[in-house]
């Protein structure tokens, strides 16, 4: 019967959500049909390519990360903020379990050996992506996985694995709190939050866009480092 | 067309939401919901026939809308969030009830 009823839930929702979006009178583009010359997206793609200027507003090649790291940075920090709320929280729940994850089946030949290679690429992989976040596909926030999936390899392959959580904490720390004394230099420099103010450079050299660069390394560090603080409080349920 | 995929992505969400009793599959519920939301705000951005948004040659502005992806990044990592946080609280439901279907478990006796 509670089956019937959320079947005829989900159909409901389901036919109000295709009526809406591709309804006879809704404004809804169809899929692969829209135009970005009159959004505001435009005006972030046009900045970035325009030719007439000496350098271009936001010099990191890619627009995402642009849009990402330079016109909405606050909104980044913010995001980074949850996440290390999110971390706060698994950390205080970890502390009414007292007891470690175990797992049943124990971690065989082929996994404790191929971590030793793997886990190294890994973590050498994510600090590349989030180092090359402006001018390639990628960034802080893949990055920072990447760096926790190695850890979390290294956790599924020994048992008795443990990290240093305190250097995990300094290092998130650190990096969050360079991210804010960067922006109160562009406060007290160019009269905004996270002013980027330093020269743009050209379009697509490594050391370019001015402080979009430095703040995605922090960002990946930053994540990174949550994450596998994450990590170690979820599998081993201790607070120290 | 893809676009219908997406919506039925999140409608499967929708349905395991309201049926599923076991917790660990309410929340693979709350991640398949949000993984079809997500391709569903991607591809309102795509434009046939365009590159993704990397600058590589100078006045080529044929792009993708960019703006889509920046926000779904965003909310890729907000969803980490409430799982790494909704896992745990399995994990301590567990550890005091010694079960995870909802149905089973019982508030403690007043008596």
């Amino acid at each position: 019967m509670k089956r019937i009823i959320a079947i005829l839930l989900t159909v409901a929702v389901g036919i109000f959500i295709f009526t809406g979006l591709y309804g006879e009178d809704s404004d809804f583009k169809a899929f692969g049909e829209k135009n970005i010359s009159d959004t505001v997206a435009n005006s972030y793609v046009d900045k970035n390519v325009d030719a007439d200027r000496e350098s271009p507003e936001s010099g990191s090649a890619n627009v995402v990360t642009s849009i990402v790291v330079n016109y909405r940075s606050l909104d980044t920090l913010g995001e980074v903020t949850v996440l290390f709320v999110s971390a706060l929280g698994v950390a205080l729940l970890g502390g009414f379990l007292k007891e470690k994850v175990t797992f049943s089946v124990k971690p065989g030949f082929i996994l404790k050996n191929g971590m030793k290679i793997i886990s190294g690429i890994i973590l050498i992989t994510g600090i590349y992506i989030f180092i090359h976040g402006h001018l390639s596909p990628g960034g802080g926030f893949p990055g920072g996985a990447m760096i926790g999936s190695s850890f979390l390899l290294m956790y599924l392959s020994d048992e008795e694995f443990k990290t240093k959580i305190t250097a995990f904490k300094i290092m998130e720390g650190t990096a969050g709190s360079l991210i804010l004394i960067i922006g109160l230099a562009g406060l007290s420099i160019g009269g905004y939050f996270l002013y980027n103010f330093l020269p743009n450079g050209n379009v697509g050299d490594l050391i370019s866009a001015g402080i979009v660069p430095i703040l995605y390394v922090l960002v990946g560090l930053k994540v990174g480092s949550e994450i596998s603080n994450l990590l170690g409080n979820f599998l081993n349920g201790e607070v120290e | 067309m893809s676009q219908y995929l997406y919506i039925i992505l999140m409608l499967v969400g929708i349905y395991g939401l309201l049926s599923q009793k076991n917790i660990i599959k309410m929340i693979i519920s709350l991640n398949i919901l949000e993984l079809g939301l997500n391709l569903f705000i991607i591809s309102t951005g795509y434009i046939s026939g365009s590159n993704a948004p990397i600058i590589i040659f100078e006045n080529d502005t044929n792009f993708v809308d960019p703006l889509p992806q920046a926000i779904v990044l965003t909310a890729i990592v907000i969803g980490f969030g409430v799982t790494a946080v909704a896992l745990m609280l399995a994990r301590n439901i567990y550890k005091k009830n010694g079960t995870l279907e909802i149905d089973e478990i019982r508030g403690e006796d007043n008596d």
